[in-house]
């Protein structure tokens, strides 16, 4: 059943931002820490060892793939409710230093990206039918 | 009668935002197809218009939320709120490769580790150029520098004016709305194009919602790598921000 794997995505990031929530309170931190990255392995796990022992036919991953495919209509919807406005009225100091940052992050990333065994990263092939959504 | 049947879209706010996103999706998606013979993705449209829309919204109501402030579009408050918003990020990692995320896991805490020092100081230092001297202005709009809610959190740690607080927000939300809109741009010259370059931009950038939308204007199989670490990002921001970056900024500065 489809609620199967909604449920089973549900409880996936409840768990994770428990756990989340515990580490940030552990270290003493007024944010959760992590818990949306533990939900995505927990749910990495429990979909491998599922599909191992065949507890997961394909209505229920369908659950799962639903919300998967809405991913980027939620990111426009949030896109759509940033505050804009805010960041702009923020004057220069936030233009020129949120820019700046935003500038040098960027150049770093191929940086830090090759470090180690990261150099051997295969890139990812045939970019247009990837955009079309990895579920469709 | 015209008052009861705005009422009936107000008050199925979610429904409508399923159907204004969906329209605007499309919208996009021609005008990708057919204004740039698909150069430019269709999200990226999206995302932009979506940015836009909120910018016409927060100047017309004077709110924060952008479009979302309009009693019409509330919905979107809620489609592109937090929970529903992680939910699908969550689900994302469905299709996670998990030998790349062995492969570059160290990449993404070195990249965590360093996304978050060199934005604080450079934010801090670009803060202290605008003539904001004192440590507590610094470590707060350095803050904002990593991410708009470890700048608040760091400032009301240690003592920041509400002015401040409002600034490290600022420099936060044109840090994550710059990223959504340039990723796109930047991602074939900085190699973003494989899940090890997404683990370490999402530790880098740390913003989820920036680099939530940037790499869904990308390539969206990159999403889950790239959120991965960016939702490590903030708790560790605001671990370090109010301790160790504040001590420093404290003994090179004085007070």
């Amino acid at each position: 059943m489809v609620i199967y794997g909604v449920a089973l995505l549900a409880a996936c990031m409840l768990v994770g931002k428990l756990i989340g929530e515990v580490i940030g309170i552990a270290i003493g931190v007024d944010s959760n820490v992590g818990g949306v990255g533990l939900a995505m392995l927990l749910l990495v796990f429990v979909v491998y060892r599922m599909q191992k022992a065949g507890w997961l036919d394909t209505t229920s991953r369908r659950g799962v793939e639903f919300w998967s495919s809405l991913y980027i209509p939620i990111v426009v919807a949030m896109a759509a409710g940033q505050n804009v406005a805010g960041a702009i009225a923020g004057g220069p100091v936030a233009l020129v230093g949120g820019l700046v940052v935003v500038a040098v992050s960027f150049a770093l990333v191929p940086v830090i990206a090759r470090l180690g065994k990261g150099k051997y990263a295969v890139p990812l092939d045939d970019l247009d039918t990837a955009r079309e959504g990895r579920h469709e | 009668m015209s008052e009861r049947l705005l009422d009936v879209i107000a008050g199925n706010g979610l429904i409508t935002a399923f159907a204004a996103v969906g329209l605007l999706m499309l919208v996009c998606n021609l005008i990708s197809k057919h204004l740039t013979a698909g150069r430019i993705h269709g999200s990226a449209i999206a995302i932009a218009a979506g940015l836009l829309l909120s910018y016409i919204g927060g100047v017309s109501t004077g709110g924060e939320d952008g479009l979302a402030d309009v009693a019409l579009f509330s919905g979107l408050g809620l489609m592109g709120g937090s929970m529903l918003r992680d939910f699908a990020i969550v689900a994302t990692a469905f299709g996670v490769d998990v030998e790349e995320l062995r492969k570059a896991g160290m990449n993404g805490v070195i990249a965590l580790l360093v996304g978050i020092v060199v934005p604080f100081f450079l934010g801090g230092a670009i803060a202290y150029a605008f003539g904001y001297t004192d440590a507590v202005s610094v470590t707060t709009i350095g803050a904002g520098a990593a991410t708009y809610i470890v700048g608040p959190v760091t400032g009301t740690a240690i003592g920041a004016g509400s002015d401040l607080i409002a600034l490290s927000i600022a420099i936060g939300l044109v840090k994550s709305i710059s990223v959504m809109i340039v990723t796109p741009m930047v991602a074939r010259a900085i190699s973003l194009n494989n899940p090890s370059a997404a683990l370490v931009f999402g530790g880098m950038m740390g913003t989820t919602s920036g680099v939530a939308g940037g790499l869904a204007a990308t390539d969206a199989r990159l999403v889950p790598y790239g959120a991965m670490t960016a939702t490590f990002y903030t708790g560790f921001g605001c671990l370090l921000g109010p301790s160790v970056l504040y001590l420093i900024v404290r003994g090179v500065l004085g007070g």
